[in-house]
């Protein structure tokens, strides 16, 4: 008697769960996390879908993790930014386009007290380097993500490697978020992309120590999947959305888009940068 | 506010859903384990048991490879849906009704075991006799596992990838609201989940005890 009960619970359950799913078209975009915390996706994406009739499901991973998804098959279009990552995305023939569609750039952001002195400077390099010699608290995404492999990059130039040996350099594996918790938390220097910094709420003492630098300079990418390695994808409506955000009303909604009236992100697909 | 209500709505239906196929699962199996002898039941017990510490996280990795397109249940085109996110909580519940389920049946068997043997019945017929007895652990064991898939987070953020309108879920939606470093957001999502918790917990535990003096009056 309990189990009829059960299963007609069950029964009911699922009818309105599938109801809610039954969109006419979807698809689903693998993005980074930064386009999708900071709110720019939320507030363009409805008036992609008003258009198109297109519903948009956005994955919000760590570019590692969402070129791993495309990979895999599981997205059917990808929005990223590590310009390396993606070159050998591309080079194994996964995917078919690869178009730029607006910068921004990362900064270097720690406590207001700044016991690495490095406040105000514009050298990401020579900033990165005090704070090792200070043995400055410092919170790595250690994720993977486009982001994490800027800062890897930084260090690379800056000629250290620190590790989980250095006290100071504390690896979290998580978000930009959670990144950006933790550094307000412990009173530590991070690195953020512009995005996420404006929009992030939890900000404690945290300042915005570094920017400027032509090394910070940070760029998404819409990348199409491959027909002939992703033949299941559903690579028509994914087209139809690569091609609204390079298009001039694509471009204008991201321009457009603000929080506390600043920009976040720069419309670069007619000059990508 | 309707986006909040969506996210209320999918967590309930979401986890009302993944219980009722544990129960489903759970409630059997639980007093069968208890009822039928045979070879190996011990072991089996043991690994319903320990199953009841099953991580999140590796139930959602292990599912989400499998729903995955390259998967081998890629075909389905489940991943990214709410129903991988029912299959990945049934998977954790059942384990926790089951066990609590055999545990308060054991015990009844070992009582009304030789009795309703005796009165004719099978051990299969036996099985919803020994419920009926225990009805009262059995609410127990369904809150439980209700408990394991509202609060969970772990698992259906992998399988569900917290889509917004879609997959997004109280719990998932409270580790995104912590990322934005809206903590007081989270923090009041929150406290509506376990709000939402003590009221179902509430209204179980008033039914049954309405169910169980009306099923006094009987004997």
């Amino acid at each position: 008697m309990i189990d009829i009960r059960s299963l007609r619970l069950l029964a009911v359950a699922l009818a309105v769960i599938h109801s809610g799913s039954a969109a006419a078209e979807s698809l689903v975009l693998a993005s980074t996390t930064s386009v999708e915390n900071s709110g720019l996706l939320a507030n363009i994406l409805p008036r992609f879908t008003a258009k198109t009739g297109i519903s948009v499901h956005v994955v919000a991973q760590g570019t590692g993790k969402a070129i791993d998804t495309a990979r895999r098959g599981d997205a059917d279009l990808l929005l990223v930014h590590d310009p390396e990552a993606e070159a050998k995305f591309m080079d194994e023939g996964q995917g078919s386009t690869r178009r730029q569609i607006a910068w921004n750039d990362f900064i270097i952001v720690g406590p207001a007290a700044d016991p690495a002195h490095v406040r105000g400077t514009r050298d990401s390099v020579a900033a990165l380097k005090a704070i090792a010699a200070a043995k400055a608290p410092f919170v790595s995404r250690g994720d993977s993500s486009g982001t994490n492999a800027a800062e890897l990059r930084l260090w690379k130039i800056a000629g250290l490697a620190p590790g989980t040996s250095e006290k100071w350099y504390r690896d979290i594996g998580g978000s930009m978020g959670q990144a950006l918790n933790a550094a307000s938390a412990m009173d530590a220097y991070t690195l953020s992309d512009r995005g996420t910094w404006l929009s992030f709420r939890n900000t404690g003492s945290l300042v915005i120590a570094v920017e400027g630098d032509p090394r910070l300079i940070n760029r998404y990418d819409v990348i199409e999947l491959d027909p002939q390695k992703h033949a299941s994808a559903k690579l028509r409506s994914a087209k139809v959305l690569a091609d609204w955000l390079v298009s001039r009303e694509g471009q204008e909604a991201i321009g457009a888009y603000r929080v506390n009236g600043e920009r976040l992100f720069n419309p670069s697909a007619d000059a990508p940068k | 506010m309707g986006e909040f209500s969506g996210i209320v709505g999918l967590s309930i239906g979401v986890s009302l859903a993944a219980t009722a196929i544990a129960a489903a699962i759970g409630l059997p199996l639980g007093a069968a384990l208890a009822i039928f002898p045979f070879r190996g039941r011990r072991l089996l017990v043991v690994l319903v048991n320990a199953f009841f510490g099953l991580p999140p996280v590796v139930v959602g990795l292990v599912l989400y490879l499998a729903l995955s397109r390259s998967g081998p249940l890629g075909f389905l085109e489940l991943l990214y849906t709410p129903a991988a996110m029912v299959i990945a909580q049934a998977i954790l519940a059942a384990p926790i009704i089951t066990a609590l389920v055999h545990r308060a049946s054991e015990r009844a068997w070992a009582r009304y075991g030789d009795e309703l043997i005796c009165d004719g019945a099978t051990h299969a017929q036996a099985i919803p006799q020994i419920l009926r007895i225990v009805v009262a652990d059995l609410l127990t064991a369904v809150l439980a596992g209700f408990g394991r898939t509202v609060s969970e987070v772990g698992a259906v953020i992998l399988v569900g990838g917290n889509i917004r309108g879609l997959t997004r879920t109280m719990t998932t939606a409270i580790a995104l609201q912590t990322s934005q470093g809206e903590l007081s957001l989270a923090l009041a999502l929150g406290a509506v989940l376990v709000g939402i918790s003590i009221s179902i917990s509430a209204t179980v535990f008033a039914l049954a005890g309405g169910a169980r003096t009306a099923g006094s009056d009987e004997t």
